[in-house]
């Protein structure tokens, strides 16, 4: 489902930010990246979402080579991909209901649908009375819950979050987890980067570990080991 | 699909333009100054060349005919002038109508009046008033009159007038063209202010561009409400501007008027209100759109 073909990023000065990186995920399967901060985890997720080119090798998402499509083409592959960040970036002037509908709105879906399935969501993330919240009313734990309802409302083949709990305190840390091994348990692919020893070490499920750029272990029931 | 789209891109600018009231509030006080700037550049243009043509209408080439003239020259040389493309007007003036101008001017002049009085038959030939189209022309039609060698003709006014009539000419064409080349430089100035105005609070927007690209908008979908954004700043600027012209030139279009001798500005302001409003407008909304493409432009890329 996604595929990543001998991968190598450069950044200006030279140094690899990732250097031929190749794995497979399927679907359904809930992967963790683990790695040290620097070790290109973030540049691997950036190049999934086209946000940047590769200086080599090809990133596959489905059957699509995602840097070979035009600028109109990029955004029908990330509505399939459900994006989660550490920041949250939530859009600070729209409700958390406004920021859901958002990207069903752009994604074209009628308003009927946005009445039905936002509330839906909101539910899932536990935060039904918080819907017309503006973001900077809610706290940390909730903005991220509103980011990741927001990610699942497409209704996306996976979910990809990028240290997700980095900003957040140990119980909202386990409320995140808890949520996307939901997403998972229901049929979503999850992509998970992280470098909280704790967390990789519960979940017990596929881990790949980074060092320096390069993919150093890939293990069906890995734990967090450097 | 696009008429939902366009809808919703429509409805978010509102969204955002009132949400983000003080950025909206500064955007559209500093696109006022712009705007505000045109218009007083169009109403300085008016001014002048309004000034500069009751100028020029001032000036003329005046034909004098001997006191014996016969009245089959005279028409024949008013006919040749006034077949002439360099020539605006030919005013003829009779003998009769010469020595009523002329008491006319000199009634407090008791001595010139007896004179007259004594003297008992018009001393005045008739004459004719020529306006040129331009006041370079005015060499050519007195050359003209001089080289014909008409008999009729006394003396044409023009040779003492000659270097007056140059210099008023070089001066009219020399403000002209100061008047346009300053109005340039300001509304470059003006538009370059407002321009970065506006690429600032898209600036102060970019990660929110950036997360909308992310959550799978189409960049046209993201700029939309931009650009609608661009066209409310531009209207309630170029109708707040319009507001301000209001007093100004009910209180400053008559002693302009009292002082270049052109229009009033009031007059010019209220008779051309639509005009003048749709220029404005016009000018706000290219501002307002301009700016926000070129500035959404840079972020859009990701």
């Amino acid at each position: 489902m996604i595929y990543f073909d001998n991968v190598s990023k450069l950044y200006s000065a030279g140094a690899a930010a990732l250097e031929d990186v190749t794995f497979t995920i399927e679907p359904k399967e809930f992967v963790s990246l683990v790695g040290q901060s620097g070790a290109g985890k973030s540049t691997l997720i950036r190049l999934l979402l086209a946000e940047e080119k590769p200086s080599k090798g090809k990133v596959f998402f489905e059957s699509l080579d995602v840097h070979n499509l035009t600028s109109s083409e990029i955004p029908f592959v990330r509505r399939k991909i459900g994006t989660v960040f550490q920041d949250f970036r939530l859009l600070p002037t729209k409700t958390a209901f406004e920021n859901i509908a958002f990207a069903l709105e752009a994604a074209g879906k009628d308003d009927a649908e946005i009445a039905a399935d936002v509330p839906h969501v909101l539910e899932l993330v536990g935060l039904a009375d918080k819907s017309d919240y503006f973001p900077h009313e809610l706290s940390g734990g909730q903005q991220q819950r509103v980011a990741i309802a927001r990610a699942l409302v497409n209704r996306p083949e996976v979910v990809v979050a990028d240290e997700p709990t980095g900003n957040l305190d140990p119980l909202n840390t386990w409320e995140i987890i808890r949520l996307l091994a939901k997403i998972n348990e229901l049929g979503t692919t999850v992509l998970l980067a992280t470098h909280d020893k704790d967390i990789i070490d519960t979940i017990g499920k596929r881990v790949i570990t980074f060092e320096g750029g390069r993919v150093v272990r890939d293990e069906k029931r890995g734990r967090y080991i450097l | 699909m696009f008429i939902t789209s366009f809808k919703r891109v429509i409805r978010n600018a509102f969204i955002s333009f009132w949400r983000n009231g003080w950025v909206s509030l500064a955007t559209i006080l500093v696109m006022v100054l712009a705007i505000f700037m045109v218009g007083s550049l169009i109403l300085f243009l008016v001014l002048l060349e309004s000034t500069l043509q009751e100028v020029e209408k001032k000036v003329d080439v005046t034909v004098y005919f001997k006191v014996d003239a016969a009245e089959v020259d005279t028409t024949h040389i008013q006919d040749l002038l006034t077949r002439m493309p360099e020539v605006k007007s030919v005013e003829y003036i009779t003998r009769e109508e010469s020595l009523r101008r002329f008491k006319e001017r000199h009634k407090d002049n008791s001595l010139i009046s007896s004179a007259l009085d004594e003297l008992g038959q018009n001393p005045l030939g008739a004459s004719l008033r020529v306006q040129a189209t331009s006041p370079e022309s005015y060499g050519s039609i007195a050359n003209f009159l001089e080289s014909g060698n008409f008999d009729s003709i006394d003396k044409v006014n023009y040779k003492q007038n000659q270097r007056v009539f140059e210099r008023l000419a070089n001066v009219l064409n020399m403000s002209r063209r100061i008047g346009i080349g300053i109005s340039l430089v300001l509304g470059f100035i003006a538009f370059l202010v407002a321009f970065n105005t506006i690429s600032l609070a898209i600036y102060t927007a970019r990660d929110e561009i950036g997360v909308m690209r992310l959550v799978g908008a189409s960049s046209w979908y993201v700029r939309g409400p931009f650009l609608v954004e661009g066209v409310i700043h531009g209207f309630f600027s170029s109708i707040i501007a319009m507001l301000i012209f209001w007093p100004i030139t009910l209180w400053a279009g008559p002693k302009a008027r009292d002082f270049f001798a052109g229009v009033d500005l009031y007059s010019y302001y209220t008779q051309n209100f639509i005009q003048f409003f749709l220029v404005l407008f016009l000018v706000g909304i290219v501002l307002g759109v301009f700016s926000s493409f070129i500035a959404t432009r840079r972020y859009l890329k990701i």
